[in-house]
């Protein structure tokens, strides 16, 4: 046998030793791999996979003039919060002889949930339904000049939180302004 | 014994390092210039802003109003708008400054000059914010900017995005100058709650 392939002629041998000098399939990756994870590092600190979140927000529409297109509310339905300065918050329920609480935004929800829940129990009570729902309590955000964007916008979110159907963002009135305690 | 290699096979590694790499490259987004930065409140809210077709209206901390339109076809045609409003005719290259930039403060008397800077130089420009009074006329500007876009943009969706330490009379005058075109809803960009404070640039 081994004769027979050494008989195989010259020609085989001289192949061989071709073939022994072929390269090996085998590359050095290591640069490529540096260079790999260089990028991964890269677009790893310089993405952000957060989005910003939208809140939707409806502004009531001030042309509307005609007080018979305007919903009644009834005194014990309401309630005003007035943001005030230094993240303080002030509210008062229905309209005449307020009196002015404050709290502050990690109270407040509480506050609102009890006078929704109180709101909907006399709603419920009596069958006061507006267009076929027991609303809850009417709620006035009013912005001081004083008051941070971030103070309405939690406000807004804590409506959100709550539950809170119809409330509404206003100016607050001279008279508002005036028993805030300075 | 035969001495083992010291060279690991190292393919699997390469491919998950590339596979890494396309996936950030097709997912990263980079941010454009803006001209201020804003932290803006979190809230809870999920909904996301639409990607494209949107005015962004940014308050600054201390008051000051960019305007934004996204869309380069949009923005040259915002622009040619509001040089109709205030008789100001901009020259092709002035038109596609703007169209390639992104949020801007500058009142429309100084847009010209602002426009014929180069992009090095107006980077350096410390922007005084557009003008806002609540009045209907032409000297509101943010209410022209608004009423133009909106022609301009194939009505968008308006954002308002403000910095959370900014006072709300600045708000107060955004959500009058909306009031007064006509614009009962827009959205309030927020960062997510549960994330920590997000800095958009």
């Amino acid at each position: 046998m081994a004769e027979l392939e050494s008989g195989g002629g010259p020609k085989g041998k001289k192949r061989g030793g071709v073939r022994a000098k072929k390269m090996s399939t085998r590359i050095d990756m290591t640069p490529m791999v540096d260079l790999g994870f260089l990028l991964v590092t890269f677009f790893i600190l310089t993405t952000t996979m957060s989005k910003p979140k939208a809140m939707q927000v409806v502004m009531p529409d001030k042309d509307v003039k005609d007080s018979t297109q305007m919903s009644k509310i009834r005194e014990s339905e309401a309630m005003t919060i007035l943001l005030g300065s230094n993240d303080r918050i002030f509210y008062y329920y229905g309209q005449t002889q307020p009196t002015v609480e404050v709290t502050y935004f990690n109270k407040v929800r509480k506050i609102i949930k009890d006078k929704n829940e109180e709101v909907l129990a006399l709603q419920k009570a009596n069958g006061w339904q507006s267009n076929g729902n027991y609303n809850g309590v009417y709620i006035g955000i009013k912005p001081t000049d004083e008051s941070k964007y971030e103070n309405l916008v939690n406000m807004l979110d804590e409506m959100k939180i709550t539950g809170i159907r119809s409330y509404a963002i206003l100016d607050p009135s001279s008279e508002e302004i005036e028993m805030l305690p300075k | 014994m035969p001495k083992s290699s010291v060279s690991i096979d190292m393919t699997p590694m390469v491919d998950m390092a590339f596979l890494l790499v396309t996936f950030f490259i097709l997912t990263t987004q980079f941010r454009p210039d803006e001209p201020v930065q804003v932290v803006t409140p979190s809230s809870t809210s999920v909904s996301n802003p639409p990607e494209h077709g949107k005015i962004i209206v940014t308050i600054a901390d201390d008051g000051r109003l960019f305007f934004d339109l996204d869309n380069q076809v949009f923005r040259k045609s915002l622009i040619e708008k509001m040089g109709d409003s205030y008789n100001i005719a901009f020259s092709v290259d002035e038109v596609n400054a703007f169209a390639t930039g992104s949020s801007i403060g500058i009142p429309m008397g100084g847009m010209k000059n602002y426009l014929d800077m180069s992009p090095e130089e107006r980077k350096k420009v410390e922007q005084p914010g557009i003008p806002v009074d609540t009045t209907q006329n032409l000297s509101n500007e943010l209410g022209v900017w608004l009423v133009n876009a909106r022609i301009a943009g194939n009505n968008p969706v308006i954002l308002i995005k403000g910095d959370s330490k900014s006072n709300y009379p600045a708000v107060k005058n955004v959500f009058k100058t909306l009031a007064d075109r006509k614009v009962t809803k827009f959205g309030l960009i927020t960062a997510d709650e549960a994330a920590p404070i997000e800095t958009i640039k």
